[in-house]
């Protein structure tokens, strides 16, 4: 479904990513950790253009990102994505958020793109919320809502780019739930997370990158169970400790 | 102080004519407000298409934006104002010369309502591009990922988003948009500035004529102010304070 293939990325002089290379399988969620500016986040991006890159190639659902010709918009049409802070549109409502790009995108009747957006809204358990504006809801239930409409556009699969890592911890379970949710519903997912919890529930693979480079990309179990790498231990070592 | 005051001035006929002081200073505010408003008009539109295109991160776009605003900003309204019409009728093809010098109708008002709206425009300009850079980054991501295209990136969020931003600079440039039109005076505009002038030298009751203008004025930007905390009421977004 997703495919990244020796891809490099610069900011001026600096290399963020380094001949990044991995594949994730229709169905298949893969968990992507490391330290900060290890290029998790810009990785990610790259797989919805929302980040160029100058060498290598991306390739989602047989759409090669990275080609010039492609039109990007109808590719991220298909691609939902949860970023860390939620980026609801504030001045709109929370049906609003949900159907703007169902309509102006997908070209939805309005009738059409409200039911499916409450339909998704119902499913992360916030139907009662639907005139309410982004400022009146807790930062669970934004990212929950965000979640809604990143799925009412029917995307082939999801990016998340640490979606709890700005909530407080009483609110992370109640969107980690929603993920789960997801993924044990067969979602093809990508998610940039330090929930090792979440990782060990439902990942199939776990990348660990450090300095732009993919230092690790294996099966879940042998990740959790002996990494190969002297760095993804040390990283390990740290945050499972407490 | 040896002065004749005389307050019943306004209702008493101008010399050798049957309207009133009056009828003088009620024309000259009429033309102050269709001038202001319709340099509003311009000067919002073209502010904020210069303004958005500075932050596109295109380089032709955003220096094509910069040009704009340095080239209106830098010159005193004044000298603009005589420049759109002593000067730019010259550098027009001969027909279209001819035509603007001898023919255009209400010749004054177009040219001093264009003038003054290209000169708010650019101050406009200034003022969008810092609501738009305002906005975090993630909201401008968080439309494209959806699939939106830039221009409805720009018309459904980040514009809508910017201007309640700056509705407070926004007001002040609406005032000042009345009081700058009396330099329109200068260049023949039958406007208030102008009507006072000619109401002095006919009535030469300076004190009165003055004190009247300066209430109307005060007065239009008072209303101005009013009508745009109305829509700063209007338009503000539920769950954040007002």
């Amino acid at each position: 479904m997703i495919s990244i293939c020796g891809v490099s990325k610069w900011y001026g002089p600096t290399r963020v990513l380094d001949d990044c290379s991995t594949e994730v399988a229709k169905g298949d969620v893969v968990v992507v950790c490391g330290p900060s500016g290890s290029g998790k986040s810009t990785l990610i991006k790259c797989v919805n253009g929302l980040e160029a890159v100058q060498r290598g190639e991306v390739i989602v659902d047989g759409v090669v990102v990275t080609a010039p010709k492609t039109d990007l918009n109808r590719l991220r049409a298909r691609v939902g994505m949860v970023f860390q802070h939620f980026e609801l549109f504030p001045h709109l409502s929370v049906a609003d958020n949900l159907t703007l790009g169902q309509i102006k995108v997908l070209g939805r009747s309005r009738d059409e793109a409200i039911a499916r957006g409450l339909k998704m809204l119902d499913r992360v358990g916030l139907a009662a919320h639907r005139d309410k504006f982004p400022a009146q809801l807790s930062g669970g239930q934004q990212q929950r809502v965000a979640i809604a409409r990143a799925l009412s556009m029917d995307p082939v699969c999801m990016l998340f780019d640490e979606p709890t890592s700005a909530l407080d911890p009483e609110m992370i379970s109640e969107v980690l739930d929603v993920m789960v949710a997801l993924a044990e519903e067969g979602m093809t997912m990508m998610c940039v997370t330090h929930e090792m919890g979440f990782a060990r529930r439902v990942a199939d693979r776990v990348i660990f990158m450090d300095q732009g480079r993919i230092v690790e990309d294996c099966a879940k179990e042998s990740f959790f169970g002996a990494p190969r790498s002297e760095r993804a231990q040390q990283f390990l070592a740290k945050i499972l400790q407490h | 102080m040896n002065y004749h005051w005389n307050w019943h001035i306004f209702a008493q006929q101008v010399q050798g004519g049957s309207e009133t002081y009056a009828d003088w200073l009620a024309a000259g505010l009429g033309w102050t407000l269709a001038c202001a408003l319709c340099a509003w008009l311009i000067a919002l539109a073209l502010g904020t298409l210069a303004g958005a295109l500075r932050t596109t991160g295109n380089r032709v776009l955003a220096g094509a934006g910069a040009t704009w605003v340095e080239l209106f900003r830098n010159v005193p309204l004044l000298v603009q104002m005589f420049l759109w019409f002593f000067v730019v009728p010259e550098l027009l093809p001969r027909e279209l010369s001819l035509w603007v010098k001898q023919d255009m109708p209400a010749k004054e008002f177009v040219t001093a309502t264009l003038c003054l709206g290209l000169f708010t425009s650019a101050r406009i300009a200034e003022q969008v591009r810092a609501g738009i850079q305002a906005l975090p980054r993630g909201q401008r991501e968080a439309a494209l990922a959806l699939g939106l295209t830039t221009l409805q990136c720009y018309s459904h969020i980040l514009l809508p988003r910017a201007l309640r931003i700056i509705i407070a600079p926004l007001t002040s440039e609406f005032m000042n948009t009345f009081k700058n039109s009396s330099v329109a005076f200068a260049i023949g505009l039958m406007e208030l500035t102008f009507q006072a002038r000619q109401m002095q030298e006919d009535s030469e009751q300076g004190i009165e004529t003055y004190l009247a203008v300066t209430l109307l004025y005060f007065l239009c930007a008072i209303i101005a102010n009013r009508a745009m905390a109305l829509i700063e009421a209007r338009t503000r977004v539920p769950g954040t304070p007002g």
